[in-house]
C-alpha cells in the first residue's frame, strides 16, 4: 500500500541504497562457492533492492527501473539457464549437472569446468529468484488503485 | 604500555560505551510513555550504540579487509536506522496518532482520584 504523503528522506535514502544492495547481492552470487551465500540468497537481495524502490517511490515511478511483465520473463529465463547447463552436460554424454563434461566445450581444465558450471547454475538461480519475487509483489498489487 | 595495550583499552572503552547506549535505548523502548518517544529512544541511542560497538571492533581488527567491511556497515547503519525511524514516526503522524502530553497523565490521575 502506498500512502498519500511524500517522504523525501525515505525515497532519497532508498534510491541511494538500492545500487549498493545490488552490488553486494552480486558479490554474494559470484562469491557463493567460497563463502556463505549463493544464487538464492543473492537473488533475494537483488529482489529486495528492487522492491525497496517500489515500496518507497510507488509502483508507477518504479516501472522505470523494472517493468511489470519483466519479472515473469526473467524468472523463466533463469530457470532456462539452470536447466540448460544441466541438459548440456546430459547432451555431452554425462549425467544431469555433471560439470566435468563442460571441459569438452569450454577451454578450461576439468576442475575449472566444475567452477564455471556451478557459477552458471548460481547465476540462473539468482535471476530466477529475483524475477519471480518481483513478479509476486507486482501480482499482489494488481488492480489496486492506490499502488 | 605499548601500542597494543592502548588499542585494546580503546576497544574496551568504545564497546562498553556502545553497550551502555544500547541498554539505554532498550530501557527507553520499554519505559517511555508513547510511540513517538519510543522511536526517539531507539532511533538515536541504538544507532549510536551499534556504531560505537562496531567502531571498537574496527580498532580491534586493525587495517584489513574485515575492518573495511565493518566500516561500510557503520556507514549503512548510520544511514538506514534513522531513516527507518523517521518513516515510522511520519507514518504514525499522518495516521493521526496523538502524541503524549503531560496533561494526559494529570487527567488520568484526576479520574482515578474521582473514582
Amino acid at each position: 500500500m502506498t500512502t498519500d504523503f511524500e517522504n523525501p528522506i525515505v525515497s532519497l535514502v532508498s534510491r541511494v541504497l538500492s545500487p549498493f544492495i545490488m552490488l553486494f547481492a552480486l558479490y554474494v552470487i559470484f562469491h557463493g562457492h567460497y563463502s556463505p551465500g549463493g544464487g538464492f540468497q543473492g537473488g533475494t537481495m537483488l529482489a529486495a533492492a528492487i522492491l525497496l524502490v517500489r515500496l518507497s517511490s510507488g509502483s508507477e515511478v518504479a516501472q522505470l527501473q523494472l517493468k511489470r511483465g519483466v519479472g515473469t520473463i526473467l524468472g523463466s529465463f533463469g530457470v532456462l539457464i539452470y536447466f540448460g547447463t544441466g541438459f548440456l552436460c546430459l547432451l555431452l554424454g554425462g549425467k544431469f549437472l555433471d560439470y566435468e563434461l563442460l571441459a569438452r566445450i569450454l577451454p578450461v581444465s576439468k576442475v575449472m569446468a566444475h567452477n564455471w558450471g556451478i557459477l552458471f547454475v548460481e547465476i540462473g538461480v539468482g535471476i530466477a529468484v529475483m524475477g519471480l519475487l518481483v513478479a509476486i509483489y507486482d501480482d499482489l498489487l494488481e488492480g489496486d488503485p492506490d499502488a | 604500555m605499548d601500542l597494543q595495550h592502548l588499542l585494546n583499552l580503546l576497544t574496551i572503552i568504545l564497546t562498553a560505551a556502545g553497550a551502555f547506549f544500547l541498554l539505554v535505548g532498550s530501557v527507553g523502548l520499554l519505559r517511555l510513555p508513547d510511540f513517538y518517544t519510543r522511536t526517539h529512544a531507539t532511533g538515536k541511542a541504538d544507532t549510536l550504540g551499534i556504531m560505537l560497538v562496531i567502531t571498537g571492533l574496527i580498532i580491534n581488527q586493525g587495517i584489513s579487509v574485515n575492518s573495511a567491511k565493518l566500516l561500510i556497515i557503520v556507514a549503512f547503519v548510520g544511514l538506514t536506522n534513522p531513516t527507518a525511524t523517521n518513516a515510522l514516526a511520519r507514518a504514525a503522524y499522518h495516521l493521526r496518532l496523538k502524541p503524549w502530553f503531560k496533561k494526559d497523565k494529570q487527567k488520568k490521575s484526576e479520574k482515578k482520584e474521582k473514582e
